[in-house]
């Protein structure tokens, strides 16, 4: 498909407004929200001045720190861990097809069909059952969970993408197997891991379901947290918290898809 | 030789798979199982459940109730959440549709620099919170919130318009979350799509409703199917959202399966209606493998 040079859009110009409704749609409401986090009224939603002021009071709340470090201590083991777990099976998945391919395919791809709810309520009943005490620890085992389909999916792009004849080319150069991985393979896969690590870790750190089911009281996370606070009512120290979620969200997500792009 | 390197290799394949079939294995699909097990358990008498003891009551109990008098009625309350859940995922599965294809179509027709930015805006949206994101709805939808405050001052209201804890502030919530999910796999159909073919269409005089539903739209449709399963299932195991912008009338099957593990303390009831729901997911997806036979989603016949 050589560019659309006979670009067909300007017979189906209608398109192009829905897309800009489409975009307008799925960006105004967080537009939104970030506006009026900024907004120094104690009434959440009447703008009456630019004030950081309400940073401030959540940044200064014990509750909200305490649930922030316990989001982010579950994030960082999580995506450690099923980032390693995803690179390994990427690495055995990647070569010819094999037997029982589909077995392996259709696992890593579980925690992303079954529905949450359904996922949470699995989850806690075995906990209970095996007499896991609800804390940090079952929320990591849960979110180690699926973080591996969410690593798994970039690493395995990359490798995809990579040539198959560097690997030959080292063989031919006399590297064994073990160097043409570390100085071959895996220093092209970096970037692909990276950015799977990353998603991996943007999955645990907004997750709310299966965190509100696994939780238990001791190892509530940020967005547990934050839903508490929504179901008390709207208040500007919501807007504020929920705004700094998003940021991060959405800085860690570039951050991965620049990584991703880097160096194809 | 070659015989002892291939049993070597698959050795090798099978040891660095394990730590992650394992793991998933036993702390995903375990779980599940011992779910579909819970929920042929007697309900234990304070909450929890009776470990050995069978009974199907978890089942019997979505459609009847025992009366006070021993007397058994027909209750028809679970089943009308479970028809709110569907109709509700059906209507926003075709809002998305309706919002996602001109989207993706707008998207496959651009040059390429611009396609791959515009895929990454689509989906931000999905890698931010997905409360945060329901939140900004109440500002947006509460009485003398955005909407309601600027209608008011245009002079178009005079009332408020009352629109959230209603099932329409839930389908407006469930469209917003679950979009992305609709524009991806067709505009991945899209995108190969050989759009001289389309041109050919117009050459033999076709007009554009006429080429766009005989060529365009099956020429998409693995990626369209793909889309509507990808907005419908998870709109049907909703919980937030219904939670957060629905009211007591709008609750979804999500919310009752949350409920049998807060306030209600039927476990084996929750677990019979978490594994319906899956249940009614895998069918889904299995109808749609059989049809799209060795396809990924989205994915187009080559």
């Amino acid at each position: 498909m050589s560019g659309h040079r006979g670009n067909p859009l300007w017979r189906f110009r209608g398109v192009a407004p829905s897309a800009g409704l489409f975009f307008a749609y799925l960006y105004l409401p967080t537009a939104v929200l970030i506006a009026l986090s900024f907004n120094e009224n104690r009434i959440a939603t009447i703008w009456t001045g630019f004030s950081p002021h309400w940073y401030g009071v959540v940044l200064s709340n014990d509750d909200i720190l305490r649930a922030a470090r316990n989001s982010l201590v579950i994030a960082i083991a999580a995506s450690l861990a099923g980032t390693t777990l995803a690179t390994f099976a990427a690495l055995a998945t990647n070569s010819e097809r094999f037997r029982g391919q589909s077995l392996v395919n259709g696992l890593l791809a579980l925690p992303l069909l079954v529905p949450e709810i359904v996922t949470a309520v699995a989850t806690l009943l075995f906990f209970v059952l095996i007499g896991l005490k609800l804390g940090i620890m079952t929320v990591i085992i849960a979110h180690t969970v699926f973080c591996i389909p969410f690593a798994y999916l970039p690493i395995r792009a990359r490798l995809q993408g990579m040539d198959p004849a560097l690997g030959h080319a080292a063989a031919d150069l006399y590297a064994n197997e073990w160097q043409a991985f570390t100085r071959v393979t895996l220093p092209l896969l970096w970037p692909g891991i990276l950015s799977g690590g990353v998603l991996a870790f943007i999955i645990s750190l907004d997750d709310f379901v299966i965190t509100y089911f696994v939780a238990g009281a001791g190892a509530t996370t940020l967005p547990v947290y934050i839903f508490g606070m929504i179901r008390i009512g709207v208040t500007p120290e919501v807007n504020a918290v929920s705004a700094l979620m998003l940021m991060v969200s959405i800085v860690m997500v570039s951050i991965s898809w620049l990584i991703g792009r880097a160096r194809r | 030789m070659i015989q002892a390197l291939r049993k070597d290799a698959r050795l090798r394949r099978w040891t660095l798979l394990a730590p992650a079939m394992l793991f998933i294995g036993f702390f995903m699909l375990a779980p599940i199982g011992l779910m579909a097990y819970v929920s042929v358990l007697e309900r234990g008498e304070f909450g929890g459940v009776e470990w050995g003891v069978f009974s199907i009551d978890a089942y019997w109990s979505f459609f009847f109730e025992r009366e006070l008098d021993g007397s058994v009625a027909v209750n028809t309350d679970y089943l009308q959440i479970f028809l709110r859940s569907f109709w509700l995922s059906l209507v926003t599965t075709l809002l998305a549709l309706l919002a996602g294809f001109p989207t993706a179509l707008y998207m496959a027709l651009q040059p390429e620099r611009y396609r791959n930015v515009l895929v990454f805006l689509v989906t931000i949206p999905f890698w931010t919170n997905l409360l945060v994101r329901n939140y900004a709805w109440i500002l947006l939808l509460r009485n003398n919130g955005l909407i309601d405050a600027s209608l008011n001052k245009l002079g178009i209201t005079s009332e408020p318009i009352n629109v959230l804890y209603t099932p329409f502030a839930t389908g407006i919530g469930l469209t917003y979350s679950f979009l992305p999910f609709m524009v991806l796999p067709i505009y991945a159909s899209l995108e190969k799509l050989d759009f001289r073919l389309v041109e050919a269409a117009f050459d033999l005089g076709a007009d554009r409703l006429r080429a766009l539903f005989r060529i365009i739209v099956p020429l998409s449709a693995p990626g369209i199917i793909a889309g509507c399963i990808l907005v419908f299932v998870p709109c049907l195991g909703a919980y937030v959202t219904p939670e957060l912008l629905g009211g007591s009338k709008s609750m979804m099957i999500g919310n009752l399966i949350q409920a049998q593990f807060g306030a209600s303390r039927n476990w084996p009831f929750g677990a019979a209606l978490a594994f319906t729901l899956l249940a009614i997911v895998l069918l889904a997806m299995m109808v749609y493998a059989m049809r799209f036979r060795g396809q990924a989603p989205g994915e187009t016949r080559q």
